[in-house]
């Protein structure tokens, strides 16, 4: 089975809720800069923003 | 020395081959796009099949065995043909923003074969009826073979094993929803309104377990997802994965839910296209055509 899936950026209200290493991590300061982020990102990286809804958004290539 | 009867009988067979072949592109517009070259190739080959077919049972008769031979040759041939399709439908699949899928290209690759014998079958027949009747007889056989074909040229589509309806699109916090079927995780307010904006939902209700096992296949949704997103039209570029249209099944029901972000906004529209996609032959299952099948279903 062949891995396609992978997380390419985490974006983080809450820096205690992330961690390790793996994919870049970007701190947001509210949830107006996290979309902004997200949606910047998510349009370099071709990839698709999900929302873990605890204030951590992960940019996932399908 | 051939006589007049053997040309009658090649040349009967090679148009009504050729015309056959014909009346069956016609079709293939919307699955697999035609373009001016791609029908000159199939005609081409189409000539070649209605040859050796309309040549062998007259050459048998004159007791020349060799050109029988040639019959073998071109199933090679046609082999060739169902290979250089599927290679050149997957190249081009991996720049669609929709991709096709290996089962619909698998689909397409033997159509193009089967049609090929068809029309080396077709002209064997007619030419065989042209030269032992006469030619009367030839363009009746044509007439019956134009009516097989046009029977085994068409498959089941979607509309024959499933109910195609509206859903209604909505989210659970960032989960999208069709009625109730969960189809993925969306993060930012901006795509969530575009999609609450833009979106268009449908369930597909199957008639039975066969058409159930059929609609779990997931080539077979790639096709749906496919054909529906080539004629409305896709809101989506490269850089925007999240407008791909999905297509999830409901584990308890076997019913699919599809949801999409066409250009054009209109739900009526989808729920013809999505009911005219054919059935895949490789996606067909039928359960209830045995006992263990027909038992589980109650």
């Amino acid at each position: 089975m062949e891995l396609n899936k992978f997380i390419l950026a985490v974006i983080a209200l809450k820096p205690e809720k992330v961690g390790g290493c793996g994919a870049p991590i970007f701190y947001a300061e509210n949830k107006e800069e996290q979309d902004k982020i997200a949606t910047t990102l998510a349009r370099i990286t071709e990839g698709v923003v999900h929302d873990l809804e605890n204030g951590i958004y992960i940019i996932v290539k399908h | 020395m051939l006589g007049a009867p053997f040309f009658q009988a090649m040349l009967t067979g090679i148009v009504t081959g050729v015309l056959i072949r014909y009346s069956m592109l016609k079709r293939d517009y919307r699955q697999y796009p035609s373009y001016p070259h791609g029908t000159t190739i199939h005609l081409a080959m189409a000539f070649i099949a209605a040859v050796i077919g309309s040549v062998a049972i007259p050459a048998l008769a004159e007791k020349e065995f060799t050109a029988v031979t040639f019959l073998a040759l071109a199933a090679a041939q046609f082999r060739e043909v169902r290979g250089m399709e599927r290679i050149m439908l997957r190249n081009l699949d991996r720049l669609n923003l929709v991709s096709r899928g290996m089962e619909y290209i698998e689909g397409i690759a033997r159509v193009f074969e089967a049609r090929n014998y068809l029309v080396m079958l077709t002209s064997l027949l007619v030419g065989g009826a042209t030269y032992w009747g006469n030619i009367f007889y030839g363009l009746l056989v044509a007439f019956i073979a134009y009516l097989i074909t046009g029977k085994l040229k068409g498959g089941k589509n979607i509309g024959e094993i499933a109910r195609v309806r509206e859903g209604k699109i909505s989210f659970k916090g960032p989960n999208l929803f069709v009625d109730d079927i969960h189809f993925m995780n969306l993060g930012t307010d901006n795509i969530k309104n575009k999609y609450l904006q833009r979106g268009l939902g449908v369930i597909i209700e199957p008639f039975d377990d066969n058409a159930r096992a059929t609609l779990a296949n997931v080539g077979q949704r790639m096709a749906i997802a496919h054909d529906a997103a080539a004629l409305l039209g896709l809101y989506k570029d490269v850089d925007t994965a999240e407008f791909t249209p999905l297509l999830r099944r409901d584990l308890d029901t076997g019913r699919v839910g599809m949801v999409i972000v066409p250009i054009e906004k209109d739900i009526e529209l989808l729920i013809e296209a999505i009911k005219k996609v054919p059935v895949l032959e490789s996606a067909y299952r039928s359960p209830l055509k045995t006992i263990i099948g027909r038992k589980a279903s109650d």
